[in-house]
Parts: C-alpha cells; structure tokens; sequence
C-alpha cells in the first residue's frame, strides 16, 4: 500500500494523576505535562515499522486540535513519520465529529490502512476508530495486538475479554491498536532536528466541508468516591483474623 | 417513556452475564420498555434465556450464519435496521459492546456515551473518565436516538424468573464480505470467572516468572477464586492477557479483591475501585496499593503467600 494515516491525539501525560477543578468545569490542564496518547505512540511505531518493512510508502500523522498539538505532531515526526497534518479546531472536537474529520482526510489522502489508539486516556471513549469504519464503509480491526499485512488483506489479532482473536480484513481498512502491540521507539536527537524540516500542512477545519456532530454536553465533573486506607496487620494469621471477621472467610 | 433495545452478547451458547447487567441499567431509566435483541447463527436458546430476564418484555431474535462469530461489522447495519422506534439503545462495556456500539452509533450519526455507571433520567448519565479520576455527568441530546456502553461493575446481574415473548425476525440489511473471523483462543480454565466471582485473587510482576505465578493460583483455588494480574505480569509473559484487570484489562467488583506483589498504579485501581474489601500483600510498606486497601500486610510474597494458602486449606 502506499500510505499510512495515524491518528496522534494530545492528551494529559500517562503518569499524571489528574484532579478535578474544585468548580466541577472540568480537570486541571494548567502547567499538567502533555503527551502523545499512549496507544497512539504504539499505532505509529506499528505504522513505520510496516512502512520498514516494505509493506507503505509513506506515513502521515494527524491531530485534530489546536496549535499546541503541533508539539505532538512533532513527535511523531520525530519518531519516523514521514509529514504531519494539523486539522485546526480550536475546541474539544467530539469522537464522531474526529471520525467526520478523519474520513474527509482519508477521501483526500487515500490511504491503505488508517491506525488509532483503541482508546484516548483522556475521555476513555473508545470510540473513534470504529466510527470512521463505519461512516467509511471499511473494516474496523479494534484492539489489536499483533498485524500482519498479506497483500490486499491484514490479518489481526485481537485482545478480547475471552482471550485472543484473530480476524482477517480486506484493505483499506481502520486498526486500533491495544498496548501489547509493540514497544515505541525512543527519539534520539538528532531525529527531533531532522524533523523539524519535515512537511507539517495546517488545514482549517472549515476548509473540510465537515458537519459538526450534536455532542454529548458534560455538564459537571467530581472526584471520584475515594477508598480510605485501612488497617495493617502484622502476620497471616491477623489477615486470616480480619477477613474471619468481615465475613470473608 | 423510554423503548430501550439491549444487544445481548453470548458465545453462541448462553448469554454473557453482561447482558443482564445491561438489564439492570435499563430498568434504571424512567418508564423503561426493554426489548432484548439476540443476534445469532441459531438463536433459539439464547432467546429463551433472555426471555428470563426480569424486567424485560421482549426479545428479538434474529438469526443468520453471518452472526456466527458477532463481528461488529456484521452485526452493525442489522442492529440500525432494527433501530427505529427505541429511544435507547446499550450494550455491555466488555470488548464485545465497546468494538460493536460505536459502529451502530456511527451508522445512527450520534456520539456514544461510554460506560454508563449511572442513570440520572432518560437523557443524563454519570460515566468515569481519566482512568476512573474524574466521574463525568454528561447530557445526551433529547431527540436523537441515545447509544450507550453500560459499565459492568457498576450493576448487578437481574434475575432470571421473567417470561418475556420472543419474536423471530429477519433483518433487511446488506452485510460485507470485508471481514472474516479466523480463530479464537481462549484461555481454559475451571476457575471461578474473573470477570463474575466473587473473590478475585491477583498477582503483579513481582511474582517474576510463569512458573511462579503458581503459588497464586494455589491460593485461589484455595478460597474458591478467580485469578487476576496486573498489565506488568501480562506484559512480562507470566500470564495470558485476558487476565488484566485495570483501565485496559477487566474492570471487576469482587466481594473480596487480593492484590499480591502488585503496586497499585491508577490504571490498575482503575480496575478495582469498585471490590468489597481490598487485600494488599506487597513487601514495599509506602507501594501505593496500600492507601485504598482495607487490609495490607507487608512482606514477601513468597513466604506469605503459601503460609496463607496453608491457613486457609486448614
Ligand atoms: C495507558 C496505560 C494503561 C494501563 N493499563 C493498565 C491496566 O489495565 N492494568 C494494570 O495493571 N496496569 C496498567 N498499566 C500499567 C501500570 O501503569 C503499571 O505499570 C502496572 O500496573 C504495574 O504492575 P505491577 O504493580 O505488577 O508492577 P510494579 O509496579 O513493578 O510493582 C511490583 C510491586 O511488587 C512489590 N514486590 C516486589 N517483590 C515483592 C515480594 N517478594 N513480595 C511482595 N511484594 C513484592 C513491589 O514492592 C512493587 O510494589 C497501564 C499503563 C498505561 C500507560
Ligand atoms: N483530536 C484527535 N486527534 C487525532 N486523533 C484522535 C483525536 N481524537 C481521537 N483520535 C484518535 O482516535 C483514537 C480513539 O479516541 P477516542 O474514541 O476518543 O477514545 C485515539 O487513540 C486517536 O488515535
């Protein structure tokens, strides 16, 4: 196949523990590191390693959002992607609008195989990727966790809750990926300068000629119920005493 | 009033036990009519053992060789075919409904709400986001059709002494020739279902290899549970994937959880949060697991946890 779509989002750092605002509008983002998505890293390392192989010519990252996610971008650059494209949308965009956008990309582009994230760690949505398949008409291969192009079809598999499944899918089709999937390069140096002179087009969503979806309106944000620290016990038979007495055993 | 369509899952046998959760949400919504719809190879049973299902009034059962395997892109335009008159219409938030649900919303052209862990009236909902660290109320729009994941810790199974009517219907919708299931390998197991049981025993990457992943086993079968792990013992080989519990494994709510070796990161509390008692063996006194468990005990795993499995056999 010759191209490759991925799809970076920016969301709140893996390792950040986030808090709600005390007014309930939403988390604190202040000064909060921000990241590629994690499992959209692994959908690009999974990208150029195809790419590596033979398997696509080129590949092309794509974030919807505002020009902080050009940051993101630049990453996925960095790391191997061949140009960047910016779908400039100076609000939150909703996971069927993303799929609206993404699909407009995909006619323009007309790419083999587009890979997502199973899920952004931001929202937890879980969407996105099954939506473009849909409004495309392609197969979806959700949750993967091993890819293997053979000609005009990829075979994947699958991490669900019974154990692993494997599906074949004609090409073009939408992948999204599960963590297990691959380990992602690191980005050494000298790659962030390369990167800086490879091709990053802004495209204005209004030039997209994409409806925007109603959206699920959140309307307050609170902290979760949290658990309270209990009681340490000094030996097997303390823990053997308190779960007797909470009935457990 | 609210016309809810369930998509049941199954393995082509019996219904998951999400399906009745599912049930269990729906009733929570105001004026709920609950229609359950089995899609299947030969449905005839599962339609049946949906009709047990309290709360609900009716099942629709369609059947077709293409629902052998429930591929989402199969099972999507039947389900949009079908989709008119519900206000409502869910699926589990396992791996089956989250592939499937986003693709009949999509078809229906509305966003999905995922993971419904509260039902606040017909049209607003409580859902987690930021692995569990902020609970969302979100607002669906009034007039269109509401897609909705339903949370599975967040319910409790209804009871099967219902005896709804089962109608048999075939669905005009043109199917894809896309996509082709291959295989399933599947974990065997006697154990108590992870997902289901109610003593959940799990082991992290401290228990450092296969093999000895086996004294966790030993002490579950002990109490009668199913086992778990964490994303790094799944990751380092130890144990097979459908064991994960955490924001990207199973998220499950035992009576009584044992986290052994496990340190506690947000995305494995994720998956915990809502278990009776938490019980934490991790011989690191400051390992985060210990500020949401109910019990802890500090010290090596490998002398503990045979002492306590002994305790227990005794
Ligand atoms: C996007 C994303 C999603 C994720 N999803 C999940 C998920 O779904 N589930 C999940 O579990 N993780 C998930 N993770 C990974 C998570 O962040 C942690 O890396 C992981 O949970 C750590 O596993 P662990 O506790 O087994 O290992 P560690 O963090 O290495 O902890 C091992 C613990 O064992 C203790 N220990 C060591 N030796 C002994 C001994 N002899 N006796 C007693 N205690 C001992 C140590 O003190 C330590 O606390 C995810 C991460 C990301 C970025
Ligand atoms: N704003 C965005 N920009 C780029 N990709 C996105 C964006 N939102 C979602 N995606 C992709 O869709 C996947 C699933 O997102 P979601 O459906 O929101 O959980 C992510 O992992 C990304 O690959």
């Amino acid at each position: 196949m010759e191209k490759i779509l991925v799809g970076l989002k920016r969301v709140v750092d893996s390792n950040i523990r986030v808090r709600v605002k005390s007014d309930g509008s939403g988390v604190e983002t202040e000064g909060v590191k921000m990241s590629i998505n994690p499992f959209d890293e692994i959908a690009l390392e999974e990208a150029l390693r195809i790419r590596e192989r033979g398997d696509a010519s080129e590949v092309i990252v794509v974030s919807i959002g505002g020009t902080e996610t050009q940051q993101q971008l630049r990453t996925g650059l960095a790391m191997g992607a061949d140009r960047a494209i910016q779908v400039e949308i100076d609000h939150a965009a909703d996971p069927l609008t993303c799929a609206r956008i993404l699909l407009a990309l995909v006619n323009k582009e007309n790419p083999g195989l587009v890979m997502l994230g199973k899920q952004a760690i931001d929202n937890d949505n879980n969407q996105t990727g099954q939506m473009l398949a849909a409004l495309w008409a392609r197969p979806q291969a959700t949750f993967a966790s091993a890819v293997v192009i053979e000609g005009t079809a990829v075979t994947v598999t699958r991490e669900v809750d019974m154990g692993l499944e494997t599906i074949e899918v004609d090409l073009p089709a939408v992948v999204t990926t599960d963590l297990r999937l691959n380990e992602p390069r690191y980005v050494k140096l000298p790659d962030i300068m390369k990167a800086k002179k490879k091709p990053l087009e802004q495209i204005p969503f209004a030039d997209l000629d994409v409806e925007v979806a109603t959206e699920i309106k959140e309307t307050n944000f609170e902290p979760p119920l949290e658990r309270q620290r209990g009681v340490i016990v000094d030996d097997v038979a303390g823990l053997v005493a308190a779960l007797k007495d909470k009935g457990l055993l | 009033m609210s016309k809810v369509l369930i998509i049941a899952e199954h393995d082509g046998a019996a219904l998951n036990l999400s399906t009745a959760k599912c049930v269990a949400c729906a009733s929570e919504l105001p004026d709920a009519e609950i229609s359950v719809g089995v899609f299947a190879e030969n449905g005839e049973a599962l339609a049946a053992e949906a009709a047990t299902l309290a709360g609900v009034s009716q099942v629709i059962r369609v059947d077709n060789a293409a629902n052998a395997n429930l591929l989402a892109a199969m099972l999507a335009p039947q389900i949009t075919a079908l989709a008119d008159g519900y206000s409502h219409i869910f699926g589990p938030s396992t791996t089956f409904g989250k592939d499937l649900m986003p693709r009949v919303a999509a078809l229906l052209g509305v966003n999905q709400i995922s993971d419904v862990m509260t039902v606040l009236g017909s049209h607003s909902f409580k859902r987690p986001t930021y692995a569990g660290n902020a609970i969302v109320t979100v607002e669906a729009p009034a007039d269109k059709t509401v897609v909705a994941t339903v949370r599975n810790a967040s319910y409790r199974a209804v009871a099967a002494d219902g005896s709804a009517a089962v109608e048999t219907t075939s669905v005009d919708a043109e199917l894809p020739d896309h996509t082709r299931f291959v295989e399933l390998k599947a974990g065997k197991s006697d154990r108590p279902d992870l997902q289901t049981a109610t003593t959940v025993v799990s082991g992290g990457r401290a228990l450092g290899s296969a093999e000895k992943f086996e004294i966790i086993y030993k002490l579950a079968d002990a109490m009668s549970a199913g086992v778990g792990a964490s994303r790094a013992a799944v990751d380092a080989g130890y144990v097979p994937n459908e064991m994960q519990v955490g924001q990207t494994g199973k998220i499950i709510a035992p009576d009584l959880y044992v986290a052994i070796g496990i340190s506690g990161a947000i995305q494995h509390l994720t998956g915990i949060k809502d278990a009776g008692t938490i019980v934490a063996i991790n011989k690191d006194a400051d390992a985060p697991i210990f500020e949401v468990a109910d019990i802890g005990l500090v010290g090596d795993l490998f002398s503990i946890v045979p002492e306590l499995e002994a305790a227990i056999s005794q």
